[in-house]
C-alpha cells in the first residue's frame, strides 16, 4: 500500500517556490472548474482532458489539471511528467508544472506512488480522503481553468470531487462518449448524475468518431456512429463536436509530445480547437 | 444499507470505532468492540452456494474501455454453444452495467436455456437511472449477487468487472475467497496507456493471490474493409501485450483484431461469433476460449478429475 505522503518530501527555499504560496483557500484563485466525466471507461476522458488543457493554454490561459483517477492515473505520462517529485509549501502541496513557462500545473496520485506499476488498491473512504486533500491542500494559485479528469463511473471519486469542489466556483461538466450504444447507455447515467448533483453540463463530446484509413482514405465507423449527437439532443445539452480516431494522437500522447503544436494537420485538430473555443465562450455562469 | 460516514476507516481497520469520523455512526459500538474484524459469515455461505459451480473466471483490466464486457459476453456465448455446458455470466460493474445491452436482454435473465445472466442493470427501471453508490453499498450488492442468487449447477461462472482496483474487485475476491477461483483473464489494448494500468491489475492479482490465466490483447490491428490493408489504430508504442507478457512471464492468450462489426453486434445484443463466423476476430476469440477451457480442465479441483462429456 502506498503512504499518503511520499518519502523524502523536501521544502526548497528557492525563489520560484517561495513566491508561489497563495492565500489560504487554495481554490480561491481559480476562475473556472470543468469536470471531464463519462459513465463509460476508455472513451478518452484523460486524452480529452489533456488536449483541452493544451488548447486552453494555447489560447493564452493558465490551466491546472487535477487527475482524480486514483486507480488508473494516466495524465503524468501524457505530459511527460512521470516520476516528478511533489514539493510542499506553507499552503500545502505544490502542483507539478509540466512546462517551462509554468502555464500548466498537474496533480495526480501518480506522483505519490513509489513505482509506476504500484496498484492503488483502496476502498471508497480512503479514496474520498485523498481527493478531499487534492482539492483543499494543493496550492493551485491563480488559474483561469482547472480541468478535473475523473475515472469512469458514478461513485466515490465523483461524489467526493463534486462535494469538495462545490463551494469554490461554478462547476461545469464536459461529458465524453464514443458513438456506440453501449457507451451511450452508460453516459446517459452520467448525465443523470450531473442533474442530481447540480452540475451544469457544458456539453457532450463524441470521441473516436470514425477512422480514416491511411492507405486508401476510406473512413470507417469503427465504433458505430451518431450516438453522441443523439444523446446530446435527448438530454437537451449542447453537442460540442466529434473527434475522429487518430493513431498519431495516441502515439503523441504516449510519448508526451505537445500534440497541438506538432500535429496541426491531424484530423482531430479542428475538432479539438472548436471544442476549446466553445468551452472558452460558454464557460458556465454562476448557477442561480 | 445504512449510509457510512465520510471518513469511515473501514470496519476491519485498527481504527474501527475509534476514529474521529466514527463519532455518531450507528455502528460505532459494534466496530469498537472488534466485531467488525471478525470474518464475514457470508464468505462461508457463498462457499456453500458455489459448490455447484465448477469453474469461476474473473475478467479484469486496470483500464476502462478495452473490451472486458465484450469479451466476457463472447466467452459466455462461446462456451454456451455446447448445449451441455451450463454458463452463468455475472456483471458486477454496478455503475456501468453493460452486459444486459451486449447480451440483448431487457429484463429476462436467460439468453439461452444454458446461458443465464445477472446484472444490476436488471434492477434499474429506466436507462437513465444512475447508480450513485459509495463503496460499501456496492459491496453489499455484490455480496447479494454471490450469496442470494440461486446459481444451480453451473460449469462456468464468468464475472465481468468494472475497470480499476477498488471495492468491486476486492469484494469479489474476498467473497469468493473460500470458493476456489480458477483464475483471472486480463484484457488490454496494445497501447502503453492501457498496459500501464494493466500492470497494476497484475500486481493486484499477485497481492490477493489470484491466479492469472492469461492476457488478451484487444483492438490489436484494424483491417480496412475497403482496401484490406492493416493499420494500427492503437499503436503498441512499448511493444504491446506481447512484450509485457514476456517481461512479466504471463501467458498471452491471444490478440483480437478490431472489427467494426463487433461494436455493431454488441449494440444489437447479438453474438458476434454467430454474426461473423469467418472474421479473423471470431477465429481469435475461439482460440482464446479454447485455451481458457484447457486451463480450467488442467486445474480441476481435487474432487473432480474426470470431465463429464
Amino acid at each position: 500500500m502506498t503512504a499518503l505522503f511520499p518519502p523524502g518530501i523536501s521544502w526548497e527555499p528557492a525563489a520560484p517556490l517561495s513566491s508561489y504560496c497563495p492565500e489560504p483557500g487554495n481554490l480561491a484563485g481559480v476562475r473556472h472548474i470543468i469536470l471531464v466525466l463519462s459513465g463509460k471507461g476508455g472513451v478518452g476522458k484523460s486524452t480529452i482532458s489533456t488536449e483541452l488543457a493544451l488548447a486552453l493554454r494555447h489560447a493564452g490561459k493558465k490551466v491546472g489539471i487535477l487527475d482524480v483517477d486514483l486507480c488508473g492515473p494516466s495524465i503524468p505520462r501524457m505530459l511527460r511528467a512521470q516520476g516528478r517529485a511533489v514539493h510542499q509549501c506553507d499552503s500545502g502541496w505544490v502542483p507539478v508544472f509540466v512546462d517551462q513557462e509554468q502555464s500548466i500545473s498537474l496533480m495526480s496520485v501518480g506522483f505519490l506512488l513509489e513505482s509506476p506499476d504500484e496498484a492503488v488498491v483502496w476502498r471508497g473512504p480512503k479514496k474520498n480522503a485523498l481527493i478531499k486533500q487534492f482539492v483543499s491542500d494543493v496550492a493551485w494559485g491563480q488559474l483561469d481553468y482547472l480541468v478535473v479528469d475523473t475515472p469512469p463511473g458514478t461513485s466515490d471519486e465523483h461524489m467526493a470531487a463534486v462535494e469538495a469542489l462545490r463551494p469554490y466556483s461554478p462547476l461545469g461538466a464536459l461529458v465524453v462518449t464514443t458513438p456506440q450504444a453501449v457507451s451511450v447507455g452508460d453516459v446517459r447515467r452520467e448525465l443523470t448524475f450531473c442533474r442530481k448533483t447540480g452540475l451544469q453540463v457544458v456539453g457532450v463530446v463524441e470521441n473516436m468518431s470514425g477512422f480514416v484509413c491511411p492507405h486508401c482514405a476510406e473512413c470507417t465507423n469503427v465504433f458505430s456512429r451518431g450516438g453522441g449527437e443523439a444523446l446530446a439532443r435527448l438530454a437537451g445539452v449542447p453537442f460540442l463536436g466529434s473527434v475522429p480516431l487518430d493513431p498519431e494522437l495516441t502515439r503523441s500522447l504516449e510519448e508526451g509530445r505537445d500534440f497541438i503544436r506538432d500535429f496541426p494537420k491531424s484530423p482531430a485538430f479542428p475538432a479539438l480547437s472548436s471544442i476549446a473555443q466553445k468551452v472558452l465562450s460558454g464557460a458556465p455562469a454562476r448557477l442561480s | 444499507m445504512e449510509e457510512v460516514p465520510q471518513g469511515c476507516p473501514g470496519t476491519g481497520s485498527a481504527q474501527a470505532g475509534r476514529g474521529a469520523s466514527c463519532q455518531g455512526c450507528p455502528n460505532q459500538r459494534l466496530c469498537a468492540s472488534g466485531a467488525g474484524a471478525a470474518p464475514d459469515p457470508a464468505i462461508e455461505e457463498i462457499k456453500e452456494k458455489m459448490k455447484t459451480v465448477k469453474h469461476k473466471i474473473l475478467v479484469l483490466s486496470g483500464k476502462g474501455g478495452v473490451g472486458k464486457s465484450t469479451f466476457s459476453a463472447h466467452l459466455a456465448h462461446g462456451l454456451a454453444e455446447d448445449e451441455n455446458t451450463q454458463v452463468a455470466l455475472l456483471d458486477i460493474d454496478i455503475c456501468g452495467p453493460s452486459i444486459p445491452k451486449i447480451m440483448g436482454l431487457e429484463g429476462e435473465q436467460f439468453v439461452e436455456d444454458n446461458l443465464g445472466v445477472m446484472s444490476v442493470g436488471f434492477l434499474l427501471s429506466s436507462p437513465d437511472d444512475a447508480v450513485i453508490w459509495r463503496g460499501p453499498k456496492k459491496n453489499g450488492m455484490i455480496k447479494q449477487f454471490l450469496r442470494d442468487v440461486d446459481w444451480g449447477e453451473v460449469d462456468y461462472l464468468i464475472v465481468d468487472t468494472p475497470p480499476g482496483t477498488s471495492d468491486e474487485h476486492l469484494s469479489a475476491v474476498q467473497y469468493l475467497s473460500a470458493a476456489h477461483i480458477d483464475g483471472a483473464v486480463i484484457i488490454t489494448t496494445p497501447q502503453e496507456v492501457s498496459l500501464q494500468d494493466v500492470r497494476k491489475e497484475i500486481n493486484f492479482c499477485h497481492k490477493v493471490k489470484l491466479p492469472i490465466i492469461g492476457v488478451v490483447e484487444n483492438m490489436s490491428v484494424f483491417i480496412c474493409p475497403k482496401c484490406k490493408k492493416e493499420s494500427q489504430i492503437f499503436p503498441p508504442t512499448t511493444g504491446g501485450a506481447e512484450v509485457m507478457c514476456q517481461d512479466l512471464k504471463i501467458p498471452l492468450l491471444g490478440k483480437v483484431p478490431l472489427d467494426p462489426h463487433i461494436g455493431k453486434s454488441c449494440d444489437k445484443g447479438q453474438s458476434f461469433l454467430m454474426d461473423a463466423p469467418d472474421s479473423p476476430a471470431t477465429l481469435a476469440y475461439r482460440s482464446i476460449i479454447q485455451r481458457i477451457q484447457e486451463f480450467c480442465g488442467h486445474h480441476q479441483p481435487k474432487e473432480e478429475h474426470f470431465l463429464s462429456s
